[in-house]
């Protein structure tokens, strides 16, 4: 039975270099697949190319590419990344002119676009979900719009035969399915394959989270070696099931457990896990470990799919301001306390507009609000004061009456820091996928 | 009485203002105490009033895991979160502190 191996180059935007080169060296890998794309980066994308018209894609794109590039040509390893971000055809002229300066001619780098609707939205019929309105009814700055395309149009420039393919938006487990449906010819409606595929692509998304990474809790789940974590590679059978694994030598471990968290990771209903090309049915997978760091993967299942594109529409929410200082030693907590107190009372006295605010002692309560200090309350404390604001200049008032807690606040106080921030938000909702048009541009070094 | 942390572990994941904790049994035999006490209740009654929305609980029995969905969870999601951990990935180490009556009935 024909079988196919692809590995993980990154899991996010921010991710480690070296694991994909050594994947692409030593890996015996068919493809080398690098998702960056989180909610809202290609919010932000899309603003720096409003910007500048060149910018838009991933700022990273150039050290992977020249990590990787001339090894994935020698050894015939395809890369497929949603690097292009908001301007996937500027990460591909970028990609061949890398490739021109290493030497690499006739390298064939594909441009997939069509996510970007922001110009095809019907502000009567399309329907932001969390607002429960219109888009004509949401009366905010509206600054991008992408959805999240299927595997179609990878396929598409695999089939013309690219080396390397940009995307922008993509569904990521359908960068993944790509080359499985290109590679075992299967159908576009072969639902159960489509799931199989799927799956494989939802455990490999995410880079080194099956491999060990976010996993460790020492004393209960030890792993080796997480300072040179190996990425994952998926061995994937023309029916659609897959062996998890890593490269001997790396650090991290593949086990059913690492491979279960994964399983699970932003799934909600298992058994419809929605996505562009199909409905994945996760509910009977069943996760059996087979050898050292080698875990089989089966009982994927799929269903029709729903026919309708998810859409993020990303806006300009808000603004942002912060202020933090330290309180130490005997009495911190409440120390910390009395400053928060004033800080409330500051707001109103000083007329300052919040839309919402946070006020929190790290090391007691700022990741569970309703926590109280044990008895050997922390030794230290840092509070932390954040509030929502219309505009930069109120947001940076925060800041400021944080900071006059040094001569006007409580005993001790030190380390102030302050920040401002303007806020890019998310809101989605659905497409019918015919209002799109996926297509490619191929370019050649 | 156990944690939960001595018998299961948990990752979460976040999509919007949704966060959704997974617990998994360590051993296959201790999926049915999780699945009598780790109940969508107690999940929401132990976040209190960081989770607004309802909480829905998933069974994959042949993983030993429950999946549990958190709606109105992550204070608008992580994109305007006022949080210090706006994806809420904390929450998983915090639902490991539920405490669990080690009792095969």
């Amino acid at each position: 039975m024909k079988t196919i191996r692809i590995g993980t180059g990154a899991g996010f935007s921010g991710d480690r270099i070296e694991p994909a080169v050594e994947l692409a060296k030593h890996g015996e890998i068919d493809y080398l697949i690098f998702e960056c794309l989180a909610e809202r980066t290609i919010a932000l994308a899309q603003q720096a190319k409003m910007r500048d018209p060149q910018a838009g894609f991933d700022p990273l794109l150039e050290r992977r590419m020249r990590a990787v590039l001339s090894v994935c040509r020698d050894k015939g390893i395809r890369i497929i990344s949603n690097m292009g971000a908001a301007n996937p055809v500027g990460a591909a002229k970028r990609t061949v002119e890398i490739a021109r300066e290493l030497g690499l001619t006739g390298l064939r780098v594909a441009a997939v676009q069509g996510d970007d609707v922001l110009d095809i939205l019907s502000p009567d019929t399309f329907h932001i979900d969390e607002e429960n309105c219109a888009l004509r009814d949401f009366n905010k700055q509206v600054v991008s719009a992408n959805a999240y395309l299927g595997a179609g149009g990878i396929v598409d420039a695999l089939v013309a035969g690219a080396d390397v393919i940009l995307t922008g938006r993509a569904a990521d487990p359908s960068m993944f399915l790509a080359p499985q449906i290109f590679e075992f010819g299967w159908e576009m409606d072969d639902w159960t394959r489509l799931g199989r595929g799927t799956l494989v692509g939802h455990l490999l998304e995410c880079g080194g989270q099956i491999t060990g990474g976010y996993f460790a809790d020492p004393g209960i789940k030890d792993v080796p070696d997480l300072a040179r974590l190996g990425f994952p590679i998926a061995e994937i059978t023309e029916n659609g099931n897959a062996v998890i694994t890593k490269l001997g030598g790396t650090g991290g471990c593949v086990t059913a457990a690492t491979c279960k968290e994964q399983l699970l990771y932003e799934v909600h209903d298992p058994k419809r896990y929605i996505q562009p090309d199909v409905i994945a049915d996760f509910s009977g997978v069943e996760i059996t470990e087979i050898g050292p760091d080698r875990v089989a993967i089966a009982g994927g299942n799929g269903f029709q799919k729903t026919g309708s594109l998810k859409v993020s529409v990303g806006y300009v929410d808000s603004c942002v301001g912060e202020g933090q200082i330290s309180y130490a030693g005997p009495g911190a907590v409440a120390r910390g306390r009395l400053a928060l107190d004033i800080l409330h009372q500051r707001m109103e006295l000083a007329g300052i507009c919040c839309q919402e605010i946070r006020g929190e002692l790290i090391g007691v309560n700022s990741v569970f609000p309703q926590a109280e200090p044990a008895d050997d309350a922390p030794g230290e404390v840092r509070l932390r004061f954040v509030v929502r604001t219309d505009d930069l200049a109120t947001a940076a008032r925060i800041g400021e009456e944080v900071e006059s807690l040094y001569l006007n606040g409580p005993a001790g106080g030190g380390g102030v820091t302050k920040s401002t921030r303007e806020i890019v938000a998310i809101v989605s909702g659905l497409l019918p996928e015919g209002h799109l048009k996926t297509h490619f541009e191929m370019m050649e070094a | 009485m156990v944690q939960l942390r001595d018998i299961a572990h948990s990752r979460t994941g976040d999509k919007g203002n949704i966060s959704n904790v997974s617990v998994i049994a360590y051993r296959a035999e201790d999926w049915p105490i999780l699945v009598r006490q780790v109940t969508a209740e107690r999940v929401r009654d132990h976040f209190g009033t960081m989770v607004r929305g309802e909480v829905l609980r998933y069974e994959l029995p042949q993983i030993g895991a429950l999946n549990f969905v958190m709606h109105d969870a992550l204070g608008g999601g992580v994109t305007r979160s006022l949080a210090l951990d706006p994806h809420g990935k904390c929450l998983s180490s915090l639902l490991l502190t539920l405490t669990i009556e080690p009792i095969h009935t």
